[in-house]
């Protein structure tokens, strides 16, 4: 069957089998890597795109359920050469080791930074329980998308009352 | 000028990351693959009686189906265990496919090969195989008992013993005249490595001449490399190996695996191009896990609680085979059981067993974490017997400064350490006699969310190793690591490193060393590796090698550098050797600061060639094999702040401080990344994760919905601070970190919850502390129905929530 889409700001239109999930379209008829795929039972998101302006699994659907619409992918995210802010802020602080789960992660947060554009900590840590990374620990992803959203990380939102909260010291 | 190292230098990997543009292997755009699928054995245990690969082969698009039987001529030597521990170490072979019997649920059989990935799975299905089933042996104890056999032709399941007892007679006698003995018996469960990247291997047929290229997820390309060609029996120098972007190993991707060779053996078979990806659920059941060990430690101490004598007993799951590295993993912490402390002798015995289960191997510490949570765990019960406070005991016992460079009970030499200031900064840092006040309030007031605080004081070994000490222990390989630095003609630098990374930030490190000792902008360097057509020599990237071999590599061939462009730059420039000193970049008369030649003049020079002193070779460049005189020990001590909610047994992590301790950073950024990252996966063991197999031995948690790998949403900010004290055993002075985190971190997080639920007089909970573990111990301490954790049947836990 056919599925055409816009990916990118570019026109797609390619022929695949029925059964093709959206992030295959993606990889294989499109041949836009850069979107990953870590598990098979939607857990790890490491395959998020935006679709429409909302992220999701891109596993999660096939790829004639996305016919006609746009999809962003983390190809798509840097404009002109520059970085956009959330991947800025990934890079500037570190929130990315091996990066398999890099691409995911980003496309998710751009996502929640949208729907919640001043979030705390904890905010964060719920916002990106979809996606799984395991290098990082999250912190410092944690980090990044407080920074991209204009926080540093200085937000405890969560310590034992009369404990005294250390913060990074190094 | 200032120096780079130590500096929090932006990582020059992320780019092509971050814009979605570096490749794994599933990325690599090749041209006519054929896709591989393997059938996989669905029993534990299984004699293969009959393949029927028939109606498979017919389906449109497939081009090959083979079993184990068909392929038995395409490998010279079944898959390799390079670690003989013993002599008389048991090692049945382990082919690509199963041949005859299939040992463990997961295990390959058959592979199908079609012209894309959907054809060859469907195909996959189609072939019919007729097993008898074996009864199959997923217990520990009950393989070491060889009630039931893992393998049907061997006469037990014992693999091999091990013994590290360098003075039997002092340890019986520390024990007679002890005034405490702690014995406790401590379960590391089977853990599931789950890198986010599953496996991958693509192998690629060069159109003449019979040189292959394999392309695969590996930490190991060079040392993969050697082995396929014994493997396959294609000659090592038709073999190119390249680990292009590989997305994290933590030990799992430290292997040759029979997808590696299979792919090789089918491309040469077929002549094409054969690429192969697992799924996350055959990377759950045909990738290795780690851990998987019973432990039964004591202690004899003194009436102070001063350590006089550790003596362990380990009983090890190897799983189905023996993998690269499977039976040393234990053997790796053996040395490391009587942590930071002063302890005269020990006696460590290891039995490693055969089961029916996937094979175990590496996993993030490898051996260090299990010796770690088991010393760190005992002297918990040791400072209770005694009376005084976890901080205590364990200042007590340190191995004081002076003591160092320290000759340890395990017969090794521990290069440097200070550990009372870690413990001072961690409790510092943590604020921990607010925290003992929070407890006390909370204890007082009856609140059903009691505060646990827990300790963890580790040393490790890493930076492997000494050549000739891994000689003494029968490893099949030397730990040196190579390096080559090229001053190009227009004064850039290209840097050849043996080390393999895929995460750690290598060329962003490698270049700071490089930048700081030629004194050369840091964006002048480019560092090249992962591929052993441009790599030629190497050892790759485990056990925190990295920085400590790899990275002491590259320091020793900038040295070389500046010696060859010294004896370029004194001949042309018309003064001695002795009288030119190399500052910033340029060698300098001593005594006529204006009289300099720069490094990139003299590269120059050295490739033009036409005034060189005698005897020197054209081009600026140098080689370096390096061989760590000893292995590095980084230290730290790590505090937990748990919550417990008792009413439903949920374990809440609510602060955790580490001050951690390797030496000289190069680059704090990546030193506290891997930090976090190897924090979060210890603990993960602790609370979460767990390969937990049903009673016919199907792996239960074969998806990231059943396997808890932790979200964001599960852990806390991590609170860090470092110490330095320097290694003695190398130039830099530098220790290993990429494993550090995860070995401190889970008895510190299971000290938290048993002293959150001390009052219940509970003392021990198993990993995972599940809520449903830690709700039935709570409820079983409140009855009076024994005061410890229920035990967890071997073959699986109590599943974790």
């Amino acid at each position: 069957m056919r599925v055409a889409m816009t990916v990118n700001g570019s026109a797609h239109d390619h022929d695949v089998e029925p059964r093709t999930l959206l992030v295959q379209y993606l990889r294989e008829s499109c041949g836009l890597t850069g979107t990953k795929i870590g598990c098979d039972t939607s857990s790890c998101g490491a395959c998020t795109v935006l679709l429409d302006g909302e992220s999701v699994k891109s596993c999660t659907m096939f790829a004639a359920q996305a016919d006609g619409a746009s999809v962003t992918t983390i190809e798509g995210l840097a404009h002109d050469g520059e970085l956009h802010p959330v991947q800025q802020a990934f890079h500037e602080n570190h929130g990315l080791q091996c990066g398999f789960c890099t691409a995911g992660m980003v496309m998710a947060a751009v996502s929640f930074l949208d729907e919640n554009p001043n979030p705390t900590e904890r905010d964060v840590r719920l916002g990106l329980e979809g996606n799984l990374c395991r290098c990082t620990g999250y912190h410092n992803i944690v980090k990044a998308v407080l920074a991209a959203a204009g926080h540093d990380m200085g937000i405890r939102d969560k310590a034992p009352s009369g404990a005294a909260s250390g913060g990074a010291a190094t | 000028m200032t120096s780079v190292i130590g500096s929090r230098l932006l990582r020059r990997e992320d780019a092509p990351i971050l814009t979605g543009s570096a490749r794994y292997v599933d990325d690599l755009p090749v041209a006519g693959a054929l896709h591989a699928k393997i059938v996989r054995s669905p029993y534990a245990h299984g004699r293969i009686r009959s393949i029927d690969t028939s109606t498979a082969a017919a389906m449109p698009g497939v081009v090959a189906v083979f079993t184990g039987e068909d392929l038995a001529g395409d490998f010279a030597a079944p898959l390799p265990c390079a670690w003989p521990v013993t002599p008389d170490m048991v090692n049945p072979p382990h082919w690509p496919l199963a041949r005859g019997e299939a040992c463990f649920a997961g295990d390959g059989v058959a592979v199908v090969v079609a012209t894309s990935r959907e054809v060859a799975r469907d195909a996959s299905e189609s072939v019919v195989v007729d097993y008898e089933e074996l009864p199959a042996v997923l217990d520990i104890e009950d393989a070491a008992a060889d009630r039931v056999l893992a393998h049907a032709d061997l006469s037990g399941n014992r693999s091999y013993t091990w013994e590290l007892t360098p003075d039997p007679a002092a340890v019986d006698a520390a024990f007679a005249g002890a005034t405490h003995v702690v014995r406790e018996r401590y379960v590391q469960q089977r853990l599931i490595p789950m890198a986010m990247e599953p496996r991958g291997v693509c192998v690629v047929p060069e159109p003449y001449g019979g040189d292959f290229t394999v392309y695969s997820s590996t930490q190991i390309p060079h040392i993969l490399k050697i082995m396929l060609a014994v493997v396959s029996g294609v000659a090592e120098h038709q073999l190119r190996v390249v680990a292009p972007s590989v997305g994290g190993g933590f030990g799992s991707k430290l292997n040759v695996y029979a997808e590696e060779a299979l792919c090789l053996a089918l491309a040469r078979r077929l002549g094409r191009v054969v690429r192969w990806n697992e799924d996350r659920s055959e990377n759950a059941l045909a990738t290795t896990h780690g851990r998987g060990m019973i432990q039964d430690i004591e202690l004899a101490a003194d009436a102070d609680g001063r350590i006089a004598a550790v003596r362990v007993h380990l009983l090890a799951d190897m799983g189905a085979y023996l993998q690269l590295v499977t039976p040393g993993v234990p053997l790796l912490g053996s040395f490391l059981y009587t942590g930071v402390y002063d302890v005269p002798v020990m006696s460590f015995t290891c039995i490693g067993v055969f089961t029916n289960r996937t094979p175990t191997d590496a996993y993030r510490g490898a051996g260090r974490p299990e010796a770690t949570f088991a010393i760190e765990r005992a002297i918990e019960s040791l400072a209770r017997q005694v009376g005084v406070d976890s901080a205590e005991i364990r200042r007590r016992n340190f191995i004081p400064f002076e003591k160092f460079p320290y000759a340890s009970a395990g017969s090794l030499v521990f290069d440097s350490g200070d550990y009372g200031p870690a413990l001072d900064e961690a409790m510092r840092l943590a604020g921990y006699s607010d925290l003992r006040a929070e407890q006390a309030r909370r204890r007082d007031t009856g609140s059903t969310r009691p505060l646990g605080i827990g300790f963890s004081s580790y040393v490790e070994m890493c930076g492997l190793a000494p050549s000739r000490a891994l000689g003494s222990l029968n490893f099949g390989s030397g730990g040196w690591e190579h390096a080559t630095i090229r001053v190009l003609p227009t004064g850039k630098v290209e840097v050849v490193t043996g080390t393999s990374p895929h995460g750690q930030g290598h060329e962003t490190s490698w270049a700071m060393i490089v930048a700081d000792r030629l004194g050369v902008p840091v964006e002048d360097v480019s560092v090249l590796h992962s591929d052993t057509a441009i790599s030629h020599l190497g050892l790759d990237t485990y056990g925190s090698r990295s920085l400590a071999v790899g990275g002491s590599a590259v320091y020793a061939a900038c040295e070389k550098v500046i010696a060859k462009a010294r004896a370029i730059a004194a001949h042309q420039m018309e003064v001695a050797e002795e009288d030119l000193e190399f500052v910033d970049g340029e060698f300098r008369v001593r005594g006529t600061p204006a009289s300099t030649m720069a490094l990139q003049a003299i590269a120059f020079n050295a490739f033009l060639a036409h005034d060189l002193p005698e005897g020197v070779e054209p081009n600026l460049t140098a080689d370096a094999s390096y061989d760590p005189t000893n292995f590095t020990f980084p230290f730290g001590v790590h505090i937990a702040v748990v919550e417990v909610d008792e009413e439903t047994g949920r374990v809440e992590l609510v602060r955790y401080v580490a001050v951690d301790d390797c030496g000289q950073q190069v680059n704090p950024l990546i030193v506290e990344g891997q930090v976090h990252g190897g924090i979060v996966q210890g603990a993960a063991q602790a609370l979460w994760e767990e390969a937990t197999y049903d009673e016919q031995g199907q792996l239960r948690t074969s998806t990231l919905t059943d396997y808890l790998v932790p979200s964001a949403a599960e852990v806390p900010s991590l609170e860090l601070a470092h110490t330095v004290t320097p290694s003695p055993s190398n130039a830099m002075g530098v220790k290993g970190v990429g494993e550090a985190g995860t070995i401190a971190a889970a008895p510190a997080v299971i000290n938290a919850i048993v002293d959150a639920l001390a009052p219940l007089g509970v003392t021990d909970i198993e990993m995972p502390a599940s809520p449903e573990r830690v709700w039935q111990t709570i409820r079983a301490a409140r009855t009076g129905t024994g005061a410890s954790a229920p035990t967890a049947s071997s073959t699986g836990g109590a599943g974790a929530a």
